[in-house]
């Protein structure tokens, strides 16, 4: 019998479904694949280097352009450690805002998850039916925030403005809407018959390889294991709201979905409850040499006049010691682990990216699996490149 | 019968159906984009004259104008070729497909039809046939990796679901006694032949899906996977050729489903022909809205559909077809 060799394939950088500028390389054997590498480092900015460079509050902006779908998120983790290591206490209404805010942009994160996704295994519609509400969700969050990207938001010591008026209508508007919109998602792909070919028992991750190999978030808890940083570690008031953590039985893809659906239902249930529960008071900390001062008392008091210079100028100091704080990203546990000197800027930011971790096990998962199946499991992994780079 | 009239009318007719097909096919890109974009809570084209209805004009003026490009690897013959060889025989299939009855012009009888075949289903198949020749040879003349991929698919998946496209028509051969696609017509005066095969023409619409690389099968192409698979080094007015060759073969298939099923240009007060435009809009309309539903099958799941259901399905319609018509 004639000797045959084996097809390689670079699936990427350039691809519609690596997510970014992922590189995968695909040894194939007809449309088997016998090994995929994923080759990384196209994104690559240094944000861990540059943040070496830039006061606390400068590098808080590096921080919205790691998983760029969820900025609010990263600032909040971010804002968390530093907070952590200047031991400051948030007022409530801030903790409660930020929950909230960090809530919509999961929703909004999954939802472009769930469109990108749909998309890879062919299901047109749900693209657009999932882009029509994270439209609304970006809408909203642009008029609070000022971008829809890049909202670095979420400040060291609170928030940098209270939300404006119009905000408490719109956000109510959505979740009163938002769950019928999940069941129209669900009407086209949850009990279909080839959505449910492509997915089910495909890409399976056991709970002993899901835990040995680091991974968090919807990927870890779609193998059944009940790890949520809100839960486990609450932070920002988590424990103050009531919510499940939706856990799936056989970690395939299919349940990643159906995990992931679930969470979004769970986090609109959470902005609910913030909307009723949101306190009144102040949403910056009460730290004169952290928090710079209203807009309004810098026209009127030269003292506020002054330090708003000096926080502006020079940034803030910084106890000596180092921190991990982590938070529950739409993708996993995103940490920040800072080592201070005491200056004004962080002497080492470290991150640890959920996606990086979790497109660990994509070799692992990949082998045996056909082309169509290696671009599911990808999507199922929910990765962002901007995050695995840095 | 003279000659030189038979040419002439001949010719006509060849000028009239190219042109009408060559604007249906232009107009069903325009069409599927429009509905895909109501049924997406979108709006679709709409900025090239009201509504959009110069789009494709427009899609057409930009792809000629664009740069035609040949990779050095690609075998060059078969690669200029290959999309010829597609939109050649997607389009050579209408010569045999009537739209309508005979009418009388000039003291002719003139047959709407541009070739009255007696054979006219076997060369709708053997052209059928002919145009994957195009997809396979393009995608592996390219001499990319994708492209191959996506010839070997092309390659399985026709093989698979040629025969039973073929299969699930002969029940309805059998039913009028004759492979002319006129006589198929004439046969179903009193009832459509979709009354007594309605598993056959669901059969059909599948395996024709399935021949026309639309979603949930369009393997070949499959864009998420293969980055579009073979005609991924296509560009310019090669490009648009396979592209219009798929779209002309759609509606190939919608025309012979119309023909074999819905009883062709049959109908009361409208013209024949209109009948006929109005029966393939239907089916057209339904690969459109299938493609906005459903998610794309993977290739082995295409193969054994193809093989463990749809065949035997058909094979089962035609023993049943020909024990009923023998028993009568």
């Amino acid at each position: 019998m004639a000797e045959t060799l084996n097809m390689t394939v670079n699936m990427g950088p350039q691809h519609p479904a690596t997510h970014g500028v992922l590189r995968v390389l695909l040894e194939l054997d007809g449309e088997i694949i016998v090994k995929a590498t994923p080759c990384i480092g196209y994104l690559h900015r240094g944000v861990e280097k540059l943040a070496e460079t830039m006061t606390y509050n400068q590098a808080l902006t590096l921080t919205d352009r790691l998983d760029y779908t969820n900025g609010l998120s990263n600032n909040l983790s971010y804002c968390l450690a530093v907070e952590k290591l200047l031991d400051l206490k948030i007022p409530k209404r801030a903790q409660y805002l930020r929950v909230m805010l960090a809530e919509l942009q999961r929703i909004s994160a999954h939802l472009l998850w769930l469109a990108t996704h749909a998309l890879d295994i062919g299901a047109m519609t749900v693209f657009f039916y999932a882009f029509r509400e994270r439209e609304t969700i970006l809408g909203i969050l642009e008029q609070t925030t000022g971008a829809r990207l890049t909202p670095s938001f979420i400040r060291v010591g609170g928030l940098a403005a209270d939300i404006p008026d119009t905000f408490t209508a719109s956000v109510k508007t959505f979740v009163d809407d938002f769950p019928a919109r999940v069941d129209e998602y669900e009407t086209l792909l949850t009990d279909n018959i080839i959505w449910k070919k492509r997915t089910q028992n495909i890409a399976l991750l056991s709970r002993e390889d899901a835990l040995n190999y680091g991974i968090t978030g919807p990927v870890l808890r779609a193998s059944g294991v009940k790890y949520d940083v809100r839960k486990a570690y609450p932070y920002s008031s988590y424990d103050d709201f009531e919510f499940e953590i939706p856990l799936g039985r056989n970690g395939d893809i299919y349940d990643r979905y159906v995990v992931r659906l679930k969470e979004m239902r769970q986090s609109n249930r959470i902005v609910k409850q913030t909307l009723e529960k949101l306190p009144e008071g102040p949403v910056r900390a009460h730290a004169l040499t952290v928090v710079s001062p209203d807009k309004a008392d810098v026209q009127k008091d030269i003292a506020a006049l002054i330090r708003h210079f000096k926080i502006m100028a020079e940034g803030f100091k910084t106890p000596c010691g180092e921190v991990y704080s982590s938070v529950e990203a739409p993708k996993g546990e995103l940490g920040f682990y800072i080592v201070s000197d005491g200056t004004n800027k962080p002497f080492r930011m470290r991150i640890r990216p959920p996606s990086f971790i979790n497109l660990g096990i994509l070799p692992k998962m990949a082998e045996g699996l056909m082309i169509a199946d290696v671009v599911a499991a990808i999507g199922s992994l929910d990765i962002v490149l901007g995050e695995i780079d840095r | 019968m003279e000659t030189v009239p038979f040419i002439l009318e001949s010719l006509i007719k060849v000028v009239v159906v190219f042109s009408v097909v060559m604007l249906i096919v232009a107009y069903i890109t325009l069409l599927e984009r429009k509905f895909l974009g109501f049924i997406q809570v979108r709006l679709g084209p709409n900025r090239v004259g009201p509504c959009g209805i110069w789009q494709p004009l427009a899609d057409g003026i930009k792809s000629f104008f664009k740069e035609d490009i040949i990779p050095l690897q690609a075998d060059k013959p078969l690669f200029v070729m290959a999309p010829m060889i597609c939109f050649f025989a997607a389009l050579s299939m209408f010569a045999v497909i009537p739209f309508g009855d005979s009418v009388y012009l000039f003291g002719r009888k003139i047959k709407l039809v541009i070739a009255d075949v007696d054979i006219g289903l076997l060369y709708i198949f053997a052209l059928g046939t002919l145009g994957e020749y195009g997809v396979v040879l393009g995608g592996w003349s390219s001499g990319n990796k994708y492209g191959v991929l996506g010839a070997l698919r092309t390659a399985a998946q026709m093989i698979s679901y040629e025969a039973a496209l073929g299969l699930t028509l002969i029940g309805t051969v059998i039913l009028a006694g004759s492979l002319r696609l006129t006589d198929i017509v004439e046969a179903q005066r009193g009832v459509w032949f979709i009354v007594y095969q309605p598993f056959a023409f669901i059969l059909y619409i599948v395996a024709g899906l399935a021949e026309v690389n639309r979603t949930p099968f369009d393997m070949p192409e499959s864009e998420s996977e293969l980055a579009c698979g073979y005609n991924i080094e296509y560009s310019s007015m090669k490009f648009a050729l396979f592209f219009m060759a798929e779209y002309a073969h759609i509606v190939v298939v919608a025309a012979v489903a119309t023909t074999l099923f819905l009883g062709g240009w049959l109908g009361p007060f409208l013209p024949g022909p209109v009948w006929f435009l109005i029966k393939v809009f239907f089916v057209v309309f339904f690969f459109i809205w299938e493609r906005a539903t459903f998610p794309r099958l993977r290739y082995d799941h295409v193969m054994q559909f193809g093989w463990k259901v749809l065949f035997p399905l058909a094979l089962l319609n035609v023993v049943v077809t020909a024990c009923i018509v023998a028993l009568k």
